[in-house]
C-alpha cells in the first residue's frame, strides 16, 4: 500500500526567523489540515492513542476535521485535554502518538501534533467556547462545598485545575511568579510557544471557576499548616525549577548564566525587548551553550536572536543527545554550531570579573552507563581554549525545594522528588502531587498526565 | 480569605525621609501577616517593569513598611508613585529570617538605606531580651533615616562623615571603638557592600560572627535561576549558595567580597541606559 506523503506544516525561513522572536512554525491552513486529515485510516484499534500520555481520542478528532466540523473536534479534543493549543506545539509526538501511529512504520506518520494545533488556535480565533457538559448540574453544585488549593501554575497544576474546575470543585492555584503557566511561559521560548496562547488557554479555565493567584509563594507568604487547615485537599505541582551548575572555577564570573536564568530573563521578563521592557541581558558577541537537551536548544536559539554567534558544546555525540530532533535541525539551520565531544572545565574572567574564554576538554566515549548510553570520559592533555563573553549552562535541573524546605513532612526519595502513590496521593493523605516535582524534569504531556491521575485521586479522596 | 482584592498593592502613605530616600507602606496581607525579620519581597513596580527585591522594614496589620534608595530607573520609578498607586506585583515574603535569639550583647551596624534593613532585626534582638548596641550612619545628618526610631536599643551611636550629629566618622570607626572597649558575642551588619566588607574584616580580627544581608542582583527570588548566587568560602576552596534562598544572611566573614561586588556591576551599561531613557521621560527629579 502506497502511504501519501505527509503534508508538511508552513515555516518562517531560516535567514528570517533568526532575526526575531516570532513564532517558527507557522502551522496548517484549512486546506492542508484537511488534506493531512483524509491520510489517517481511522484504526479500528488505534495505537497512537495509546501513544497519547492522557489518551486523546485522536482518530476521533481528525475525523471531524474531515468532516469540516471544527467545532466537533475542539470538543473531542478538550474533553481530553485542556492545553491542546500548547501540546499540539511543544510535545515529542515523535516518540508518543507519532510515534505510535501505525503509518510511521511504512511511511510518515499523521502530523497529529500539527492538527491538534490546528484545530485549537481555529476555535480561538473563532471565539469558539468549550462548554462543560460533561458532567451534570448536580455534581457540580455538590463538589461545590469542597476546597482545593493548587501550588504551582504550570501544566500539571493546571491540569488538575481543569478536571476538577469541570466537576465543580472550588479551586484557588497559586502561584510565585507574576504570571501563569510554570515553564510554559518562563522557560519555553515565544519562538516556539507564543505567550499570548498560553495565557488565552490559561485563561479558559476561569470559565470553569478557577481562581488564580499570583505572586503567593506558598510556605512563605501562607504557612503551609494554614493551607493544609483551610483546604479539603491540596495539589503540589511546583516543578523541577531548581538549576544545577557544573561547579567549575570561574561560575560566578559576570556572563556566566544558568539556562533558567537566561530563559526567565528572555522570556517571563521580556529583556529581548529591553529597554522598552526594564530587565536587561547580557549577550556579548560569543555565547556558548553546554548542553544537549531541549533547554539548550532554547538557550542557544535565543542567544543567536539577541545577536550572538553561538557553539553549543555537548559532552557526547549528536546521536545521543536528548532534545527533540526537530529542535537540533532548526537550531542548525539557524546559523548554531555544534561542538560535540567536548567539555569545559573551567571559565577564565577579565580584572573587571566579567568571562573572556573557556577552557574546554576533549571527551571519548567509554563504556555504556545506566543510562545505556556511551559514557564520555575526558582525554587528559586535550585541553583547548574557546574565546567567548557569555556561557550559557543547561546542564539540567533539580526538585523545586522552595516549598518542600517549609514542608518537611512531606516525603521525598533521595533525590528530593515527592513520593506518591499511582494517583499522586503522598505521605499526607490530603496532599496530591505530580509533574517534575515527582518525577524530575519530564514533559508538558507527562506532567498534564500526573494532574489527570491526581484529580481522579482528589476525586475518589473527597468523595469516598 | 485568600481572595483577590483590587487594593492589594496600593500604597497607604509615602514620605521622604532624607534625599533620595522615601517610605512607603503596601497593603498586602500576604506579606504583613507572615513576615519575620529579615525577610524582602520583590517588587514590580510596572507592567514592563523588573522584578526588584526591598526589605520589609516592618509591618502593620495588613500593611508592610519598605524604605527605598533611587539608584536606577526602577526604584526612582517606584519613589515617584504616590499615595493610592497600586504596585504591579509584589512577591514575599522571601528569604530566611534572621537567626533572631538571646546571645548576651548584640551590635546592630546599618548604613544609609541598609539603616532600615536592619530595623526590624535590632527590635526583634531587642525583644528576645539581648543587650543591644546600634550604630547608624550616613554622609551627613540630613542622610541619617530613621534616626530617633531606635530608642528601644540599649545606646545607639549615630555617626556622620562630616560630623554634622556630633559624632564624626563612619560606622566602621564607631565599630572597631566599640569592639576594642567592649565584649560583644555577635554583629549583624547591613548597608552597601562595601562597609559590609568591612565590617566584615574588622570582625574577622575580633574573631566574631557577624551576619551581613547581602543585597544582589535578583529576578524571581524563589532559587529557580542561580542569578543572585554567591560564593561562600569554607577551609577549602568555596561554596556556591543562592542569597535568595539560602540567604540574604551569611556570615560576612565568608563571604567572597571580590567576586559578591563584581557580580553587582554586571549590568552597568544597560542599566545607564535604562536610567538615561527614564530621565528623557520624566525630565525634572529635584523634588526627590
Ligand atoms: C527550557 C525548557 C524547555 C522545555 N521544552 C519542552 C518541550 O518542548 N516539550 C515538553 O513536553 N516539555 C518541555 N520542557 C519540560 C516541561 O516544560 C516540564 O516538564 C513541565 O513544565 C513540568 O510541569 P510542572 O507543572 O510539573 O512544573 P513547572 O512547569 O515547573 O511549574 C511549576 C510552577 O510552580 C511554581 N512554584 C514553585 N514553588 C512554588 C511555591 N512555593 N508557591 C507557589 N508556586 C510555586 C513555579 O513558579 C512554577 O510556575 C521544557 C523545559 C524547559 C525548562
Ligand atoms: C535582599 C535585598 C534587599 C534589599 N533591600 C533594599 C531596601 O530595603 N532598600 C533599598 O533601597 N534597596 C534595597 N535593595 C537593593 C535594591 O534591590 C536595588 O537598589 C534595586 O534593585 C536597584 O534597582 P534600579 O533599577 O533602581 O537600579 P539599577 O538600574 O539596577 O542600578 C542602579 C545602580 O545601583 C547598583 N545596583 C544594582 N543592583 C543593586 C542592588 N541589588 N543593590 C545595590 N545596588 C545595586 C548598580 O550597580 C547601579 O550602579 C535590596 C537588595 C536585596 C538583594
Ligand atoms: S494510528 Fe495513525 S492512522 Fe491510525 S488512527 Fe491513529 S493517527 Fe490515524
Ligand atoms: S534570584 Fe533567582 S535564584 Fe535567587
Amino acid at each position: 500500500m502506497a502511504v501519501r506523503d505527509r503534508i508538511e506544516v508552513l515555516e518562517q525561513p531560516a535567514e528570517q526567523r533568526k532575526n526575531n522572536f516570532n513564532e517558527v512554525a507557522l502551522g496548517y491552513n484549512y486546506d492542508m489540515a484537511k488534506e493531512e486529515a483524509k491520510r489517517c485510516l481511522q484504526c479500528k484499534v488505534p495505537t497512537c492513542i495509546s501513544g497519547c500520555p492522557v489518551g486523546i481520542d485522536i482518530p476521533g478528532f481528525i475525523r471531524e476535521i474531515v468532516k469540516e466540523n471544527l467545532e466537533g473536534s475542539f470538543k473531542i479534543l478538550k474533553s481530553y485535554n485542556y492545553l491542546p493549543a500548547i501540546c499540539g506545539r511543544v510535545c515529542p509526538q515523535e516518540v508518543q502518538c507519532e510515534g505510535a501511529c501505525v503509518l510511521s512504520k511504512v511511511g510518515k506518520p499523521i502530523n497529529i501534533g500539527a492538527l491538534e494545533r490546528f484545530v485549537a488556535d481555529w476555535a480561538s480565533e473563532n471565539n469558539v467556547q468549550f462548554e462543560n457538559t460533561e458532567y451534570s448540574k448536580e455534581i457540580i453544585i455538590k463538589n461545590n462545598k469542597k476546597r482545593v488549593a493548587i501550588i504551582g501554575s504550570g501544566p500539571a497544576g493546571l491540569t488538575v485545575a481543569s478536571e476538577l474546575g469541570k466537576r465543580g470543585y472550588q479551586i484557588d492555584i497559586y502561584e510565585a511568579l507574576h504570571e501563569f503557566g510554570g515553564v510554559l511561559i518562563y522557560g519555553i521560548p515565544e519562538f516556539r510557544l507564543p505567550k499570548s496562547i498560553v495565557k488565552k488557554e490559561i485563561f479558559d479555565l476561569e470559565k470553569l471557576g478557577v481562581n488564580f493567584l499570583k505572586n503567593i509563594p506558598v510556605g512563605y507568604a501562607i504557612p503551609v499548616h494554614e493551607i493544609l487547615e483551610d483546604y479539603d485537599a491540596v495539589f503540589v505541582g511546583v516543578g523541577a525549577g531548581t538549576p544545577k551548575f557544573m561547579g567549575i572555577p570561574g561560575s560566578e564570573l559576570n556572563g556566566v548564566y544558568s539556562a533558567n536564568e537566561f530563559l526567565t530573563r528572555v522570556n517571563l521578563m521580556r529583556a529581548y525587548k529591553f529597554p522598552e521592557y526594564d530587565t536587561p541581558i547580557r549577550v556579548g558577541k560569543k555565547a556558548v551553550v553546554v548542553g544537549g537537551g531541549n533547554t539548550a536548544m532554547d538557550a542557544a536559539r535565543s542567544a543567536l536572536r539577541l545577536g550572538a554567534d553561538v557553539t553549543i558544546v555537548y559532552r557526547r555525540t549528536e546521536a545521543e543527545m536528548p532534545a527533540r530532533k526537530a529542535e537540533i535541525h532548526h537550531a542548525k539551520e539557524e546559523g548554531i554550531k555544534i561542538l560535540t565531544l567536548a567539555t569545559p572545565v573551567k571559565y577564565v574572567g577579565d580584572e573587571n570579573g566579567n568571562l573572556i574564554a573557556i577552557e574546554c576538554v576533549r571527551m571519548e566515549l567509554g563504556e555504556p552507563d545506566e543510562s545505556g548510553r556511551r559514557r564520555p570520559v575526558f582525554v587528559n592533555g586535550s585541553n583547548f581554549i574557546i574565546e567567548a563573553d557569555t556561557v550559557i549552562e543547561a546542564i539540567g535541573t533539580e526538585a523545586n525545594k522552595f516549598l518542600l524546605s517549609q514542608f518537611p513532612d512531606l516525603k521525598t526519595n533521595k533525590y528530593g522528588y515527592i513520593i506518591t502513590n499511582e494517583y499522586g496521593q503522598t505521605s499526607i493523605p490530603k496532599v496530591f502531587a505530580g509533574g517534575d516535582i515527582v518525577t524530575g524534569s519530564a514533559t508538558v504531556i507527562l506532567a498534564m498526565g500526573a494532574g489527570k491521575s491526581a484529580a481522579q485521586g482528589i476525586q475518589k479522596f473527597l468523595e469516598d | 480569605m485568600f481572595e483577590h482584592s483590587d487594593t492589594i498593592n496600593k500604597i497607604i502613605s509615602k514620605r521622604k525621609l532624607s534625599k533620595g530616600i522615601h517610605e512607603l507602606w503596601i497593603f498586602n496581607p500576604f506579606v504583613s501577616k507572615h513576615t519575620k525579620p529579615g525577610q524582602f519581597v520583590i517588587i514590580k513596580v510596572s507592567e514592563k517593569g523588573e522584578r526588584i527585591p526591598l526589605t520589609i522594614a516592618e509591618t502593620n496589620g495588613d500593611n508592610f513598611r519598605i524604605v527605598v534608595k533611587a539608584v536606577g530607573k526602577s526604584t526612582y520609578e517606584l519613589c515617584s508613585l504616590k499615595q493610592g498607586d497600586i504596585l504591579f506585583d509584589v512577591a514575599g515574603p522571601l528569604g530566611k529570617p534572621s537567626e533572631v535569639k538571646f546571645y548576651g550583647n548584640v551590635l546592630v551596624i546599618g548604613g544609609g538605606v541598609g539603616i532600615a534593613a536592619i530595623y526590624p532585626i535590632a527590635k526583634a534582638l531587642k525583644e528576645v531580651g539581648n543587650k543591644l548596641t546600634v550604630i547608624i550612619g550616613a554622609r551627613t545628618i540630613d542622610d541619617l533615616i530613621m534616626k530617633d526610631e531606635f530608642e528601644f536599643a540599649d545606646r545607639v551611636i549615630k555617626a556622620t562623615d562630616d560630623g554634622s550629629s556630633g559624632q564624626k566618622g563612619t560606622v566602621i570607626d564607631f565599630m572597631e571603638e566599640e569592639l576594642r572597649n567592649s565584649k560583644y558575642d555577635i554583629i549583624w551588619a547591613v548597608g552597601p557592600a562595601i562597609m559590609m566588607k568591612f565590617a566584615s574584616e574588622v570582625a574577622d580580627k575580633h574573631n566574631l560572627p557577624i551576619w551581613v544581608s547581602l543585597n544582589s542582583i535578583m529576578i524571581d527570588g524563589t532559587g529557580m535561576c542561580g542569578g543572585c548566587r554567591t560564593l561562600i568560602k569554607n577551609e577549602k576552596d568555596g561554596e556556591i549558595k543562592y542569597v535568595c534562598v539560602d540567604g540574604p544572611e551569611f556570615d560576612g566573614r565568608y563571604v567572597d567580597w571580590d567576586s559578591f561586588m563584581k557580580r553587582l556591576n554586571q549590568y552597568k551599561e544597560q542599566e545607564k541606559i535604562a536610567f538615561e531613557r527614564y530621565l528623557d521621560q520624566i525630565g525634572d527629579i529635584s523634588w526627590l
